[in-house]
């Protein structure tokens, strides 16, 4: 559908919200402690954080749960019965105040829960979710999603997307998708018609710093370079980068037992941890951390571009901002960019 | 019952046989007709088993699709799930989930002579193909087994060695370590890769199918390379640790392959173009 172009006052937000808790929809969206934006379920407007950079983590734990139980069983002598997800029970939810930095990140997600078996519990997730972004009209020197095929007002996974039109204007509320129309209907008088609003001048400067094109064919060359070693040293294999990626999926499946019930889940994970390929035998594939994080850069920029026809970065930077060892994603790939091959 | 990707099938534990020290066969049948009656699977795919409680552990079915009605596979005691299984009597019920992976391209090796060659546990991922082959027998040439342990107690299936033994239109050659012998064993002494050299058939029209451990799969590809298989023609299966077994958990990616989805079945001229990561 054509992206229709509407204008929301600047004070119709909150009765935007107020509307949308009226139709019993929950909201999650950014709330501000101690300095720190994080994605909360609020009841409230007045605790939605408006004057933000970026969360430190994502919002994908709204279709990819930390923790997702997958069944719950319960033991009978020999035998077993086991009760399914409960789809009935996943919330209609509105993802309020994100990033587009985020939203480009769902389609990374979709691309891995569906390019061949189809996730029918991350899709029912989704499909219950409508995305309300917000342009970002301010960046930091963490922030590159230029440079992957992103920008400060990309439309790319939202459904509707606003754009704050000067520090104390209005917005542009861009309607993309037939979620995006079924919130407008939900409170048409709050959109109002806008024909000449640009928002382009009112969007965050985030400059250029490579060719994500280019890195990726220097990285099918670049597998055996020296560089992986100098370029993790600091490295700790602690997974924060993977816990705050809003496209990083990788998960582990666990089980949890309490007495003759319990449940199975599949909980986050990270190609950075020593355990994640290490066999039963104590044969680890890759036993050292620099092959962790050479797995890390290949898999988002070489494997997944071809595998999946998608990249596995957002530029978001939250995988630096987060680094307790101040590993710098960004000066990395302008180093790959720079190296002689 | 399936209702996710996610959720296993509830399989009866039907017979269990101690194989070797620590080494279990389940057969399994399907508790719920219905799943039996639409479950099929190849020789080759492999599936996640499942202990309530314990968790999950990926196997290749280790019975020919050939044999209806059952599914069967062979494990070592080793970690969490491995041995919460084997602490499973028979007819307790447990989880699986399959049949997942690629297949032994066994129709298109109509008209060839099959050599076969496993190490120590690694025989129950070709037991599987090895049935199928002798199943359907009259679609193959001269068909030769290789297979070897450390000692007389770690071979496995020792009733089908010997059904292997008594046929005329199997060649099977059986090895031990030298000093894993027994005073009555008849068989090979000596490792795996230099047997092969010995009793193997030649590469002319011959596909090799290679399981066992890193360190045999390492000498036996050289000995191969020698009596002339090209890599196109020697099969392996591979085992990376795996969570989902469908390409979404991200744990048995290596370079571009999930060996999930793109293997567990890979020809040596495959793995010579992925990075040593497996």
């Amino acid at each position: 559908m054509n992206i229709e172009r509407r204008l929301v006052r600047k004070n119709s937000l909150e009765k935007l919200f107020e509307i949308l808790k009226q139709n019993k929809k929950s909201v999650f969206a950014p709330v501000v402690k101690n300095g720190k934006a994080s994605f909360k379920t609020v009841e409230s407007f007045s605790t939605v954080a408006e004057d933000y950079i970026q969360t430190t983590q994502s919002s994908k734990e709204l279709v990819f749960p930390r923790v997702e139980k997958f069944l719950d069983y319960e033991k009978n002598g020999k035998d077993v019965s086991v009760k399914g997800f409960d789809y009935q029970n996943v919330p209609d939810t509105v993802l309020w105040g994100v990033r587009p930095c985020d939203t480009i990140g769902f389609g990374a997600l979709n691309s891995i829960f569906n390019w061949d078996y189809k996730d029918e519990i991350y899709n029912a997730r989704l499909a219950k979710t409508t995305i309300l972004s917000f342009s970002c009209n301010k960046s930091d020197e963490y922030c590159f999603c230029t440079s992957v095929g992103g920008n400060p007002g990309s439309t790319a996974g939202s459904d509707i997307l606003f754009t704050k039109l000067g520090a104390d204007g209005d917005y542009l509320a861009e309607v993309i998708t037939e979620k995006g129309q079924a919130i407008v209907a939900l409170a048409p008088g709050l959109f109002e018609k806008a024909d000449t609003a640009d928002k382009e001048k009112y969007l965050a400067d985030v400059p250029v710093k490579f060719n994500q094109k280019e890195i990726s064919e220097r990285l099918e060359k670049f597998f055996k370079s020296e560089k992986w070693v100098e370029a993790s040293l600091k490295c700790l294999g602690c997974g924060a980068c993977a816990f705050v990626c809003p496209t990083c999926a990788c998960f582990d499946i666990q089980d949890e037992e309490h007495g003759k019930t319990g449940s199975r889940m599949r909980c986050w994970d990270s190609c950075g941890y020593a355990q994640f390929t290490v066999h039963t035998s104590g044969h680890n594939p890759r036993s050292v951390q620099s092959q962790r994080w050479r797995q890390r850069i290949m898999h988002k920029f070489s494997y997944m571009p071809e595998r999946l026809s998608v990249y596995g970065c957002t530029g978001c930077g939250r995988c630096s901002r987060a680094c307790p060892a101040d590993m710098n994603i960004l000066e990395h790939l302008i180093s790959i960019q720079e190296v002689k091959l | 019952m399936i209702d996710s990707l996610y959720m296993p099938y509830l399989m009866r534990i039907e017979k269990i046989t101690c194989e070797a020290p620590g080494v279990k066969t389940f057969r399994l049948k399907f508790v719920n007709e219905e799943d039996e009656n639409k479950f099929s699977f190849k020789a080759g795919q492999f599936g996640e088993y499942s202990v309530f409680g314990a968790g999950e552990s990926t196997f290749c079915i280790a019975s020919s699709p050939t044999r209806k009605g059952y599914i069967e596979c062979t494990f070592r005691q080793a970690g969490k799930v491995t041995n919460a299984l084997a602490g499973c009597e028979e007819g307790s019920v447990i989880g699986f989930r399959g049949p997942y992976g690629n297949i032994f391209p066994i129709d298109e090796w109509k008209g060839k002579n099959l050599l076969f060659i496993a190490g120590g546990i690694a025989l129950p991922p070709m037991r599987c193909v090895i049935w199928n082959a002798l199943d359907t027998r009259e679609n193959f040439n001269d068909v030769t087994i290789v297979y070897g342990a450390k000692s007389v107690s770690d071979l496995v299936y020792k009733d089908e060695l010997q059904d292997w033994e008594n046929r005329k239109d199997v060649k099977l050659v059986t090895t031990v370590d030298p000093g894993g012998e027994t005073p009555d064993w008849k068989g090979e002494i000596g490792f795996v890769p230099t047997i092969v050299e010995k009793v193997a058939p030649s590469a002319e029209n011959t596909i090799a199918v290679v399981c066992g451990p890193p360190v045999m799969i390492k000498f036996t590809l050289p000995v191969l390379a020698k009596l002339g298989f090209k890599d196109e023609n020697i099969f392996t299966t591979l085992e990376n640790r795996m969570k989902c077994g469908f390409g979404k958990c991200g744990h048995c990616n290596v370079g571009k392959m999930y060996v999930c989805k793109d293997g567990p079945v890979f020809t040596q001229a495959q793995l010579k173009d992925l990075p040593d990561e497996y």
